[in-house]
């Protein structure tokens, strides 16, 4: 059944028929015994991909592989921030490729994924911090990027909640904003390139995990997976914290750790909190869902994990540096809590890359900071998997660089997965 | 919650430890070439399931203690000091 587009006829005609007419968004169709590109992971990722190799690229046939349903993953488990406020160009290229792709991508899709650009700010609550949080404000607009200091005063106009007392352990000295970043509505992202890749024609198949791989030398001929064996000219792989361990199955080693990220919503309540905030003495990022409940995170539980549930020390103390900030959370419930499983690398940064076998690619290493890249992962991804060498947005993203040196530390923290 | 048994205090709560990491990583001769310190520095076989690893008692008596946890269920399966062999992942490194 072919799907239409959105539009007002369409919302008009089906509101006088009772929206009874209502097609599915995207087709469920059975796997075809061969694709030219094969995408592992129905997430927003591998969904990403799979509409812009379909839009931008001439690749053949195109098909996603999703081992439960599509964006039962880390798209439907994030706190929805979307920014490009990196200090390495290296990141920063991709991310801000991003940035411009969510600011238009509800026309995009023809699917209105809530995009909300209501800025981004990062406190800062040490004289060392202010210099650093300055620097890297003065890198982001050498690319272009829009950065602005906003002082206590500021802070005091633009955010009237937060905790300005001077004698609190950690005193809030200014912030770092990026106007154009912002928010989007999570499952719509993932719904949106779902539905914008099939209409061009990408087979979207569901429950089939992938089992193992088929080889001649350095190519992958095959994927076996739990609805049969599938041939493919490419392969691509954008599984986020599964990457370790489809990776095994094709002999590659990685330089990343799996570890649980929990996040948190509250009950709703009247327009409390405008923009995305985050707090600088702790591990602390709140904003205001569309219907009112406050979605917030914080660190990792900092053990390897494969479990989609964290523990209550995390809780604690998350909650503890969000009271530190908003203190008037501690009237409020929590509804919720949950956990996504963070493909943590080495440094920090995300690898976007060929793999060093013939015609596989890597979509990998997201850890936090996988949502707001979703259109521009997608986007760089494809272009590697088409031309088969990485566009310069993402070719400092290598796979290569832990072993030559290259690294791209944003925190200077080291090869520590978990403090990244 | 997480319940670790130190060897020096017994069943204690994984809030008092500090994670260190994978303890099938042990650092290579200064002479063993790039190749050797980049794996140990680097590759890790994040595993799905066993993973022995360390964390260190630091609000307790900050022995580093070795412990074979599944990472799927957070079951701690058996813990150790570091020169214990706790799984079969470990012989031969």
């Amino acid at each position: 059944m072919p799907v239409s587009r959105y539009n007002i006829w369409s919302l008009i005609g089906q509101a006088l028929r009772g929206h009874g007419g209502w097609t599915p968004a995207w087709r469920d169709p059975e796997p075809a015994n061969h694709y030219d590109v094969i995408i592992v992971g129905g997430g927003g990722h591998g969904l990403a991909t799979a509409f812009y190799l379909a839009k931008n690229h001439n690749v053949g046939r195109i098909a996603v592989l999703e081992k439960g349903y599509l964006g039962s993953g880390n798209i439907g488990r994030n706190t929805t921030i979307v920014r490009s406020n990196y200090m390495l160009p290296g990141n920063s290229r991709m991310y801000e490729k991003s940035l411009q792709l969510w600011h238009q991508l509800s026309q995009e899709l023809n699917f209105n994924v809530m995009f909300s650009a209501r800025g981004v700010i990062n406190l800062a609550h040490s004289d060392a911090q202010v210099d650093a949080y300055v620097r890297r404000g003065n890198s982001m607009r050498l690319e272009g990027i829009d950065a602005e200091w906003l002082t206590r005063a500021d802070l005091a106009k633009e955010l009237p909640y937060i905790n300005l007392d001077p004698n609190m352990r950690f005193p809030v000295y200014g912030g770092l904003v990026q106007r154009r970043g912002g928010n989007a509505r999570h499952d719509a992202v993932a719904w949106g390139f779902a539905r914008g890749a099939d209409m061009m024609g990408v087979d979207l198949i569901q429950n089939c995990e992938v089992t193992g791989f088929r080889r001649t030398g350095g190519r992958v001929t095959h994927v076996e997976t739990t609805r049969g064996l599938i041939g493919c000219g490419k392969l691509g792989l954008a599984v986020a914290g599964n990457t370790s361990v489809l990776g095994e199955k094709l002999g590659l080693r990685l330089p990343i750790e799996s570890h649980v990220l929990q996040a948190f919503i509250s009950e709703s309540v009247k327009p409390m909190i405008d923009h995305v905030v985050t707090y600088g003495a702790g591990h602390f990022y709140i904003s205001q869902t569309n219907k009112g409940g406050l979605i917030l995170g914080g660190d990792i539980d900092m053990y390897n994990s494969y479990a989609q549930r964290g523990n209550l020390p995390t809780v604690d103390h998350v909650l503890t540096a969000g009271l530190a900030m908003v203190p008037q959370l501690s009237r409020l419930r929590m509804l919720r809590s949950w956990g996504g499983i963070m493909d943590m690398t080495m440094d920090g940064s995300p690898i976007i890359d060929k793999a060093p076998l013939d015609n596989v690619y890597l979509n990998a290493g997201w850890c936090y900071g996988g949502f707001k890249a979703t259109p521009g992962s997608g986007w760089c991804f494809a272009h590697t998997i088409a031309e088969d060498a990485p566009h310069a947005f993402n070719a400092e993203l290598s796979l290569s660089r832990f072993e030559t040196g290259h690294l791209l530390d944003e925190g200077g923290k080291g090869p520590t997965p978990n403090l990244h | 919650m997480i319940t670790l048994n130190c060897p020096y205090c017994g069943p204690r709560s994984h809030d008092e430890f500090r994670y260190v990491g994978d303890a099938t990583k042990i650092a290579p001769p200064l002479d063993a070439g790039a190749e050797a310190h980049f794996d140990y520095v680097y590759l890790r076989d994040n595993p799905r399931g066993q993973h022995v690893e360390y964390w260190q008692h630091i609000h307790g008596c900050r022995a580093f203690v070795k412990v074979l946890r599944d990472t799927v269920s957070h079951a701690v399966l058996a813990t150790g000091l570091p020169a214990d062999t706790l799984s079969a992942a470990e012989e031969g490194r």
